[in-house]
């Protein structure tokens, strides 16, 4: 079997040149230090990411884009076709756990000050993809067309027409119309599956492209230890062990080839996520509910997916006027301002102990009050 | 011409001018004013802007008197009208005197079997009633008139109730308003006032159980819960014209809203017989006041069953009741089961949405079957079971389908954690072989 795939490279470098392709790959190391298990998180999100095109193609197959036909579509699959079920417990459930995963690397790349020079674009990049992400969110909450999933995007686009100057052009544009209705339903299932992918296939290359080229970051706390490390473990491994034992140099700070030492353990990890998705999907069905009905009354209660809440929450909370201005405006244009003071976070450190401790303390607040109230917005009526 | 109901609202309506006063009126109101200034700042918060209404003003501020004090929130005061409406006098005179004067229509408080045709002068006017309410009937008068109470009244028996006895004397509400003493939640309450009084009522040999009877019916129950098309008291006797329905008019009276109940029953074997017998049709089975809520058990040969009453075992009315029984009993227990394993799917997360439309087709059969009883033919009671016990047993095939793909699910989910166990293992083995070969500088 080796042999046959051994046989099966060597024809293809002749014709392809593999082994120029493959050498950033065989090159590309990944340091090892305590904080190591952070950098599985991008891997992790970019497997669910793939989990999440894989069943998106699968579910195609079947759903209609239709306001007439999109929850009996949905029904047909989770019931009539084999293994529909799966799919669509596995789309929705990955994609619930894609963006948990991209919250986290986000908030570990910040922690750890991966961010700094020269990865600032990696990090902007990143922050576009969660963007995007979260968009996929929205757009494909829609799609089931079911009781919840209208009221939400009604008031999620009625949030959004809240926006000075653009907000009413900006709601018209998603809703398809004034309203939420089947035009809104192939609009959101256009943006699902055509513009949304086609935008985050192109910044996902522009950020894989800028890991690759830039290496992964280490800790700046360990960084001079870890090129000490390892001049002198290439060269003088007794002098390595003697910085290790008298100056308390963590021995851990080596540094691992991607492939295949951190690719298969990151292979692990993506099965073990597989198990996951599989038990959730399995024991957790993802519900369908009612069929959306535009003339029955918004339910009780209604809340958006998990991560709108906490800025759900934070708008219900605020005064209707705060001043001469709106209250709920106040609350958008906060957002607006906060989410481009973080895009550009990496831009404010200047390697000075307070700009590192102001962006340090930024994410600890924004980190403590997402949870917070989003834990709020579930225990709140 | 508008038929008002004294010259002194018609001068207000039309704008005339009130009469000047006199000095020393002016002098006494002063007086008045000063000492009722604290109340009459309450009160300036709490009422409506109301042209000049003298009569109300005295008796409200300075008497504080419980006729103002209802009067207040009265209908008719807020659509405009004073006192002087219903008592005569003029309402826009500073001098008692002369605001109570006879001369200007003043009656004072009007006597009892006065008191429907004081009302009537009003609300039989359609062309006056149009102006405060296009949609209210004016034929109260004349349904009052047919009434038991309107008849008697006529014979000279004036403790018989009148408009006021219902609607109230001074805090008249719209009969939509809960606060409405005609308001079907309270209609018992002020139909029992006169008809729970025994002493009242033993001059006219009548009983005095049916409010407390109506309370504990399920027709109340319902309408306590909120839903004001259940009747109530009015809705059975009719409102102005109240009367007992005869044997005769009780299936019509309860096939207002049991419509198919009376529609099957006119087509059952005990319409004739029963008509015959001067049965009251509804009444027989079900009681009049205290209506209990139905159940299969009501029907049958059980100790509790309406049949027992007549029919005797081995009669053919006896075996047909036990056959209905046994149909209805047995769907209702299919129902169940189905209704119960559908229940378990969903509560799995299964999606059962199909099944559970077959389920309430089953269960539309068990309640036509429910009414179909009042037919008594066992037959077609059974034809309509047979329907239902069919789309009970679908639903239940559906709910196992759905928890044998549960369990399949859950094995397949065993099996593939199984593998995805195996292959991580692997994976962690093939690290630790691959970097004992080349450890990690």
């Amino acid at each position: 079997m080796r042999k046959l795939a051994a046989r099966l490279y060597d024809w293809l470098d002749a014709r392809l040149d593999l082994a120029d392709l493959t050498a950033p790959l065989r090159h590309k190391t990944v340091p090892v230090h305590y904080f190591s298990y952070w950098y599985y998180l991008g891997g992790m999100t970019l497997f669910l990411f793939f989990v999440q095109v894989v069943t998106g193609i699968l579910l195609l197959l079947y759903y209609r884009p239709t306001a007439n036909e999109a929850f009996e579509s949905v029904q047909f699959i989770m019931t009539r076709v084999r293994f529909g079920w799966l799919i669509r417990g596995l789309h929705a459930w990955s994609a619930n756990l894609m963006i948990l995963c991209a919250f986290a690397h986000m908030f570990s790349v910040l922690f750890l000050r991966a961010y700094r020079k020269p990865r600032e674009l990696t990090w902007v990049s990143g922050c576009v993809l969660l963007f995007l992400a979260l968009g996929f969110g929205f757009s494909g909450y829609l799609l089931p067309w079911n009781e919840l999933a209208f009221f939400a995007t009604k008031v999620g686009t009625d949030i959004v027409g809240q926006v000075p100057a653009v907000g009413h052009w900006l709601m018209v544009f998603l809703r398809g119309g004034e309203e939420v209705t089947g035009a809104t339903l192939t609009r959101f299932f256009g943006f699902h599956v055509a513009v949304l992918p086609a935008i985050t296939v192109l910044f996902l290359g522009i950020h894989l492209a800028l890991i690759q080229r830039q290496g992964i970051s280490v800790p700046p706390g360990l960084e001079p230890a870890m090129h000490v490390l390892a001049y002198l473990r290439k060269h003088d491994p007794a002098a390595a062990e003697m910085l290790i034992k008298t100056a308390g140099v963590q021995p851990e700070t080596r540094e691992m080839p991607f492939f295949p030492n951190f690719f298969l353990r990151e292979l692990m990890a993506w099965y073990i996520a597989l198990g996951l998705l599989g038990v959730l999907a399995a024991l957790a069905p993802w519900e369908l509910g009612a069929k959306a009905d535009a003339f029955a009354p918004a339910p009780a209660g209604i809340k958006p997916e998990w991560y709108f809440l906490w800025m759900f929450q934070t708008l219900k909370l605020i005064p209707g006027k705060l001043g001469p201005i709106d209250g709920e405006l106040a609350g958008i244009l906060a957002f607006s301002a906060a989410g481009v003071l973080w895009v550009l976070l990496p831009f404010f450190d200047r390697d000075k102990g307070r700009a590192q401790r102001l962006i340090k303390g930024a994410g600890i607040f924004a980190l403590a009050y997402i949870v917070a109230m989003t834990a709020y917005g579930y225990i709140a009526k | 011409m508008v038929t008002l109901p004294s010259r002194s609202d018609r001068a207000v309506r039309e704008g005339g001018a009130p009469q000047r006063p006199r000095f020393f009126c002016v002098v006494v109101f002063a007086a008045l004013i000063l000492l009722a200034a604290p109340a009459g700042v309450r009160a300036a918060e709490d009422e409506p802007a109301a042209p000049k209404d003298t009569c109300f003003d005295c008796h409200r501020h300075t008497l504080s008197d419980d006729a103002s004090l209802g009067f207040r929130d009265d209908v008719h005061r807020a659509r405009g009208l004073s006192c002087a409406a219903c008592h005569g006098g003029d309402p826009t005179a500073e001098d008692m005197p002369v605001a109570m004067d006879p001369a200007k229509g003043f009656i004072g408080v009007p006597r009892r079997a006065q008191i429907p045709q004081l009302c009537a002068r009003c609300h039989a006017d359609g062309a006056f009633m149009r102006g405060y309410n296009p949609s209210l009937r004016t034929d109260q008068l004349a349904q009052y008139l047919t009434s038991v109470h309107g008849q008697r009244l006529r014979q000279g028996d004036t403790r018989v109730a009148v408009c006021t006895d219902c609607h109230s004397v001074h805090g008249i509400r719209p009969a939509a308003s809960p606060a409405s003493s005609v308001h079907p939640l309270n209609l018992p309450e002020t139909c029992g006032r006169c008809h729970s009084d025994a002493v009242r009522m033993e001059s006219y040999k009548i009983p005095t159980g049916q409010a407390a009877d109506y309370r504990a019916s399920v027709h109340f129950q319902t309408l306590e819960r909120g839903d004001l098309a259940a009747p109530s008291c009015a809705t059975c006797h009719g409102n102005h014209g109240a009367a007992p329905p005869g044997v005769a008019s009780i299936e019509r009276v309860c096939g207002t809203c049991h419509v198919f109940q009376e529609q099957l029953f006119d087509q059952s074997p005990h319409k004739a017989p029963w008509d015959a017998l001067g049965f009251p049709s509804c009444l027989t089975c079900h009681g009049n006041h205290r209506i209990e809520p139905t159940g299969d058990h009501l029907i049958g040969t059980g100790e509790k069953s309406f049949c027992v009453t007549c029919h005797s075992e081995g009669e053919p009315g006896w075996v047909a009741a036990g056959k209905i029984h046994t149909a209805l009993t047995g769907l209702d227990a299919a129902l169940h089961r189905s209704g119960e394993i559908l229940d378990r799917a969903e509560r799995a997360g299964m999606e059962v949405a199909d099944a559970e439309v077959v389920q309430a087709g089953a269960q539309e059969q068990l309640i036509k079957a429910r009414v179909e009883i009042h037919t008594v033919t066992a037959a077609r009671i059974e034809e309509t079971v047979s329907a239902g016990n069919k789309l009970a047993a679908q639903a239940y095939q559906a709910g196992e389908a759905a928890l044998a793909e549960l369990a399949f699910r859950r094995k397949g989910l065993a099996l593939s954690l199984i593998i995805i166990a195996l292959v991580v293992l692997g994976l962690w083995l093939l690290i630790r072989e691959l970097e004992a070969r080349k450890p990690i500088a």
